[in-house]
């Protein structure tokens, strides 16, 4: 690129509002003003601009953060760093964290999917933990349009593409259609990582005289002001904002994970961080704050993929598989003799100084100073007004109306090709879930499982949000999304640890909007409480909206649990036909929301199911003890299209069938009722069964090809196979139509 | 016994090799970078799976130039034992030791599911273990393994019985539905699926440790006979 234009000075910032493209409102930039105590030039108003962007700073949502428990007995590391960390005894923790890729998704979707789960690994290793295992939750719009599809397809083989290529296996998540995300869809990545508790790293730049190194890929022009585009709407100029979205590197990304794990534990190292979101400024400045320091930063030396480039294209770039080391002054080659093994470079370019302040010095002169802590720390704090949305009202005050079904079986095999509901191992086909030989249970129930390796531990992890009953009704959809990811744990036969979150939402300035924010959030702090899964860390996503309409609001729950033996690891498939099945929790008429009503309308109405905590966290307790106790072969909770689609579920993949007697009308196999669970239980322990949880015998599990289930007002039945022939064919059929 | 697990720049299951060995044979082995040129006091050589260099160019297109495969082929030429999975089939054919080329997948995406395999020759210091023609379920991992060679060479696997292993329902839409292959004299075998991944029951059966299991028998045998 031969631009060789000069930057706006600093009264063409100020009287042109040149600030205000880089997302900074006018209030925003007097505040600048006043830190400095003079007009910023170019490139520190460019710094300011991305650490003040809620992508970075959380300036919108932090007051709703702020109700989160995040402490418990085991959380040795709540949010702040660059992921949380829970003990899983014998010294050994867990970190994990989920993060959003949306807006470069909806751009460029195999490099907005593959740099998504590139970043999130880095938040990972950083903390000097080594990565076990990637989860991902994806929402696209309705499947069947070349849009929707070569997003779903695109994205889907941007996670493939990156994370089979580092070694980390892809062992679950979640994928859900709805016309909401038609414009703007979500691409969440999460990973977890597991360290020895010596280990834990944090990102700190103490020390003056210590060397600031820059390790991994050379800075280009690639994904500047990323972190501003993520803070804004999409609209009609989204695709001019191509060159904001960054391109992955998966091998230099798993060379650089070997070297900083090597490095961990080197006496020589003081602190590490990746270069994230807002790349070079975000690492140093947010290092240095957190230790009370400053950094100095010689320009000249940081590594650059192309000629010419300027202060502020290197402190904004967001080029990938980068990170950001300080080391011992004087111990600069012990660090460089580990990297260069990987035949990666560690480049000093900087110190750590004394003063609060970086100093970025370019071509000999000092292009910018800014006080850390005013990057870092001082960015306004909005609290937002918020509005009861019309819609809301109008949905609680709507008279219910059950649905009609003519046909249960049809309505049933219907569901079970609902793409939401459908089999996904079109999607996990494509990912290696199996890589570090660790995975126990492989994407397709409840949660994924992978074995601590060298214990007789495992951890299970799912990730969950029924946007549906977030957008009916934020408070008791913010409260199921929890609830949801500790059945799928529980399920798994695990016990809940702790929540990673990633809060995907419409235009917070909207009043409406951010009463849904604060609303979901809320219901999910409660969740959070009464559960005792504490929020470890997150990320927000806001401005999810295109053409003016936001997204369902979808605060994605990532979960992880612990097995304390390997043997209590339980999975959704029926194991052997004589066992019996029983039914935990009450089922009542609840559409609002359900997979049925969006089936038959294509839209969600009405009040959302309701829930009860307390009953919730009796039942998961129960489940957990019967579990430990040996009783259960099988568990799997009641989630989308009701009790008709989770039987069938428990079949699939087996030579089994099932023999259930429901006590309702057949209607209400549809029902999206919460806190249910089916369980088959082993015919001796029948009664000890019943006796821990009071669940109710439906029937049993037999060796036929057939599901039959009685109802107070019908019996109906179909094969095993057709109904796994649809649920299984769905999505590919879908992809390969020609339509 | 004691392996070799070869580790390259980008390798990603040479951790599954190591452990394979280690944890469920219990044998020793050791990993050797990719810049060592000596391979003295091993009595294998695993090369694992994973995207050496990226995979950038051709698979295996680069790791065939490292310094340790010098030293693997002349490892080779002397009889002993090496096994390829998966990306280290992949070199093995770019580094001359195997015929063939593995093509993109004909589906073109990456598959990673369990599948059946046919024991073809169970007369290979690779497969003693097996029953002749018995089936097995091992995992594949890949995106390129849809293996191809002219007519003239594949005649030549047949005649040699170099073809090990078949799909019983061809994943990748290989020639003749292979799924791994030795070289003539035998002692070079390798596969795109996972045996690797199949040797403890918690995490995917026990299929592939008869692999394993066969090549320490073997190589018993082999130490005992030239010592």
């Amino acid at each position: 690129m031969l631009k060789q234009q000069s930057e706006p000075t600093m009264e063409q910032i100020q009287e042109q509002r040149i600030y205000a493209t880089m997302g900074l409102s006018d209030a925003e930039y007097e505040m600048v003003v006043n830190l400095l105590g003079r007009q910023p030039n170019y490139t520190e108003i460019g710094l300011f601009s991305v650490m003040w962007s809620e992508h970075c700073s959380y300036k919108t949502s932090k007051p709703v953060l702020r109700q989160f428990p995040t402490t418990g007995p085991r959380v040795l590391q709540g949010p702040g760093e660059g992921a949380g960390v829970v003990d899983i005894g014998d010294n050994q923790a867990v970190v994990f964290k989920i993060e959003s890729h949306n807006h470069p998704s909806a751009v460029e979707p195999y490099q907005g999917a593959a740099t998504g789960v590139g970043g999130i690994i880095r938040d990972i290793f950083s903390m000097g933990a080594r990565p076990v295992a990637l989860m991902n939750s994806l929402r696209f719009g309705h499947l069947g349009t070349p849009r929707v599809n070569q997003l779903f397809e695109q994205v889907v083989a941007g996670i493939a593409g990156y994370g089979n290529c580092v070694g980390i296996p892809t062992i679950g998540g979640e994928v859900g259609f709805d016309h909401s995300y038609e414009g703007n869809p979500l691409v969440n990545a999460m990973c977890i990582g597991l360290i020895n508790h010596e280990d834990i790293q944090k990102g700190l730049a103490k020390g003056a005289g210590n060397s600031v190194m820059y390790v991994g890929a050379a800075t280009g022009r690639d994904g500047i002001h990323g972190a501003t585009f993520a803070s804004e709407d999409l609209g009609e100029d989204t695709e001019a904002k191509r060159p904001a979205v960054q391109v992955g590197d998966p091998f230099m990304e798993k060379l650089l994970i070997e070297a900083c794990l090597e490095i961990v534990g080197h006496p020589a190292l003081v602190g590490m961080q990746d270069m994230g979101a807002a790349g070079l400024t975000s690492s140093s400045a947010e290092m240095a704050s957190k230790a009370g320091m400053g950094i100095e930063m010689h320009l000249d030396d940081v590594p650059q993929r192309e000629t010419g480039m300027t202060a502020y294209e290197m402190m904004l770039s967001e080029s990938q598989e980068r990170m950001l080391l300080v080391v011992e002054r004087g111990r600069e080659s012990e660090i460089e003799a580990i990297v260069s093994k990987w035949g990666l470079h560690a480049v000093h370019v900087g110190e750590v100084i004394d003063e609060k302040v970086l100093r970025l010095v370019h071509h000999g002169k000092i292009v910018a100073e800014v006080p850390v802590d005013a990057l870092a720390e001082e960015a306004p704090v909005y609290n937002k007004p918020s509005r009861v949305p019309a819609y809301y009202e109008e949905f609680q005050t709507m008279e219910e109306t059950l649905p009609v079904v003519d046909d249960v079986v049809e309505t049933w095999r219907a569901l079970l090709k609902q793409p939401t509901i459908a089999s996904k191992r079109w999607v996990y086909d494509q990912y290696d879930h199996m890589v570090q030989t660790s995975t126990v249970v492989a994407p397709g129930s409840d949660a994924a499982v992978i074995r601590v390796r060298g214990t007789n531990k495992a951890l299970a992890m799912t990730t969950d949000c029924n946007s549906r009953f977030v957008y009916l009704d934020p408070f008791v959809g913010g409260q199921i999304a929890v609830a949801e990811a500790a059945r799928n744990i529980v399920a798994s036969g695990a016990t809940p640890l702790a929540i990673t979150d990633c809060l995907n939402f419409g235009n917070p300035d909207k009043p409406e909007g951010f009463w849904q924010l604060q609303q979901a959030t809320a219901g999910m702090a409660e969740a959070c409480r009464v559960l005792e899964t504490p929020v470890i860390g997150g990320n927000v996503s806001l401005y999810n909206e295109s053409a003016g309409k936001a997204v369902h609001p979808t605060p994605v729950v990532g979960m992880v649990g612990l097995h304390e033996q390997t043997e209590w690891i339980t999975t959704q498939h029926v194991k052997q036909a004589g066992d019996a099945v029983y039914l935990l929790g009450e089922t009542t008429a609840e559409f609002g929301g359900s997979e049925l009503q969006y089936l038959q309308f294509e839209k969600s109405f009405g009040k959302a199911p309701q829930i009860d905590l307390a009953v919730e966290q009796e039942r998961l307790l129960a489940l957990q003890a019967a579990v430990q106790a040996g009783q259960v072969t099988a568990i799997h909770d009641v989630a989308e299209g009701g009790l008709a689609v989770a039987l069938a579920e428990m079949t699939f993949g087996t030579t089994l069938g099932l023999d259930v007697t429901f006590d309702g009308p057949a209607l209400h196999l549809f029902s999206e009722s919460q806190s249910r669970f089916v369980v088959t239980v082993k015919p001796e322990q029948e009664a000890a069964f019943v006796k821990l949880t009071g669940a109710h015998k439906i029937g049993y599990v037999t060796d036929q090809d057939a599901l039959q289930i009685k109802t107070s007002d019908t019996l109906i039945e179909a094969k095993r196979s057709t109904l796994q022939a649809d649920w299984e064919g769905a999505i590919a059929c879908y992809m390969t139509s020609k339509d | 016994m004691k392996f070799a697990v070869i580790v390259f720049p980008g390798s990603n299951c040479d951790l599954d090799m190591y452990h394979a060995v280690k944890d469920a044979l219990g044998e020793e082995a050791d990993y050797v970078f990719h810049t060592e040129t000596s391979l003295e006091g091993y009595d294998g050589v695993l090369l694992p799976g994973g995207f050496s260099y990226g995979d950038y160019l051709r698979c295996g297109a680069i790791a065939q130039f490292s310094p340790i495969m010098e030293e693997v082929k002349r490892f080779a030429a002397e009889g002993k034992t090496v096994l390829g999975i998966c990306n280290g089939f992949q070199i093995l054919v770019e580094a001359g030791l195997l015929p063939g080329v593995l093509h993109r997948n004909t589906g073109l995406k990456f598959m990673c599911r369990t599948v059946e395999l046919k024991v073809e020759n169970n007369e290979t210091r690779f497969t003693s273990d097996y029953a002749a023609q018995e089936t097995i379920t091992i995992p594949i991992a890949h995106g390129e393994g849809n293996y191809y060679c002219d007519d003239a060479t594949y005649a030549m696997l047949q005649t040699n019985r170099q073809i090990a292993f078949t799909y019983t329902d061809n994943p990748n839409g290989s020639r003749g539905d292979i799924a791994g292959i030795t070289n003539k004299a035998g002692n070079v075998l390798g596969m795109m699926p996972h045996p690797e991944r199949a040797v403890e029951l918690l995490t995917g059966g026990t299929d592939g440790l008869k692999l394993f299991t066969s090549l320490v028998k073997q190589g018993a045998h082999h130490v005992k006979t030239t010592v």
